[in-house]
């Protein structure tokens, strides 16, 4: 078995990002799991948030993702989500606004709670990244 | 040869002008194909993810999801017809449209009700012309559909199919139907494509051909999960559908753009060869009465000596 996980985050009409990492950091509905080389398989879902991917020359890609699900089998690590965008890829003046926009549509709207977290979880993965 | 040389002149212009449309067109779909393949291309790897990840549920738990259940007895089906926005792709929406009154027949034979639903404006006008009830339809995408739509196509059906009151379509949602059934075009080459009909509700899951999946732990259990991930397949199913449909349609626009345009390139040669042949007839007339006026001048002159 090799020390590295093949990792493709994988979005509906493209691929985000795939290569090797060390460690992948993702948000599941149960609280937020690391995995490492070596983890058994697993099939967990995921809610809106920031995916970390540690590669092995220590670099540290951050992206954002809407709801979807996370596999892990025999190292291969595969993320699937919806929408996702690295974080270099997000306007960050655009999601703030979301987030501005998304805020004044109402507390209570199921919707707009979405819009929210969504919006939050790009600003912070350019935060992050930054 | 009733016409003269002017009328025949206009008609090779304009003849020509259409030739011209034909050809950017031809282009256009030519040029759009490729794109329409990539993006088909592109959402290859979460369709094979996803369906990974289904089968390894499906294989390792014995959970019965509403939506994988045969329903005791079907009453009511629906069908997504997936047709164009845009008309000149020769017989492309109307032989979806046959095979989608093909199946609508079948299923009224086996004494089923039918709701449609419908993408694409060819779709809905042919519908519409002949005052047959339409569910909901989704336009504006055909030839290069997002995600975001086949989600909102897909939540639409899933609704419909998971409501169980069948007679009356209660507030805000759909009637429910206990089959769900989708007709688009599949793209085969670039020179064949082909009209298919299938089911999509209940799902039957694919269990691929691939080596048994890891033995997967389910967080939270394997019921959340497999919840979270029928809706997603449907939706990618569908995505599915609509992204072959595109590259179908653009297809079928191509090929007949191109006979257009052999067609006009033909129409232009015969008028030409018309033409010239007037252009020949008048001049060897005009000689023949410059021959005929010099000929009685000259008999008149021989004559009167």
């Amino acid at each position: 078995m090799s020390d590295l996980l093949q990792v493709e985050l994988v979005a509906a009409d493209r691929l985000v990002w795939s290569g090797e990492a060390t460690m992948v950091i993702a948000r599941t509905t149960e609280g937020d799991v690391g995995i490492l080389p070596g983890h058994a398989p697993v099939l967990s879902l995921l809610v809106d948030g920031v995916v970390d991917v540690r590669t092995p020359e220590n670099e540290t890609w951050v992206a954002a993702v809407d709801a979807g699900f996370l596999s892990v089998a025999g190292d291969r690590v595969s993320i699937l989500s919806e929408h996702a965008e690295m974080s270099h890829e997000i306007d960050l003046e655009r999601a703030r606004h979301d987030l501005e926009r998304a805020k004044a549509a109402g507390e209570n709207d199921d919707e707009a709670a979405e819009a929210v977290r969504r919006a939050e979880a790009r600003i912070r993965a350019v935060e992050k990244a930054s | 040869m009733a016409l003269s040389l002017r009328e025949y002149r206009a008609r090779i212009k304009s003849t020509e002008s259409m030739k011209k449309i034909t050809r950017a067109m031809e282009l256009i779909a030519a040029s759009r194909i490729i794109k329409a393949q990539q993006r088909a291309q592109a959402a290859a790897p979460y369709a094979r993810e996803l369906t990974r990840a289904v089968s390894a549920v499906a294989t390792y738990s014995n959970v019965d999801h509403p939506l994988t259940t045969e329903p005791d007895e079907t009453k009511r089906a629906a069908i997504l017809i997936v047709t164009s926005d845009r008309g000149l792709a020769g017989a492309y929406s109307s032989s979806v449209l046959k095979e989608a009154e093909r199946l609508a027949q079948k299923l009224r034979e086996e004494g089923k009700e039918v709701d449609t639903y419908i993408t694409g404006r060819k779709g809905e006008a042919y519908y519409k012309f002949r005052q047959r009830p339409v569910v909901q339809t989704w336009t504006g995408f055909s030839d290069q559909p997002t995600y975001d739509v086949a989600h909102d196509i897909g939540e639409t059906l899933i609704a419909a199919f998971l409501n169980d009151d069948e007679t009356v379509a209660s507030e805000g949602s759909p009637q429910g139907v206990d089959e769900v059934h989708v007709v688009y075009t599949r793209f085969v080459s670039m020179l064949s494509q082909e009209p298919v009909a299938t089911r999509l509700l209940p799902l039957e899951v694919v269990e691929g051909d691939v080596e048994l999946p890891p033995l997967y732990e389910f967080e939270p259990s394997p019921a959340e999960v497999l919840d979270a991930l029928l809706p997603k397949y449907v939706q990618s199913r569908i995505y599915f559908a609509l992204l072959q449909a595109a590259a179908s349609e653009l297809a079928a626009r191509q090929k007949a753009m191109k006979s257009a345009t052999d067609n006009a390139d033909e129409l232009i040669k015969k008028y030409k060869r018309i033409a010239n042949q007037a252009r020949q007839a008048g001049i060897t007339q005009e000689i023949s009465e410059i021959v005929g006026g010099v000929n009685a001048l000259a008999d008149a002159t021989a004559g009167s000596e």
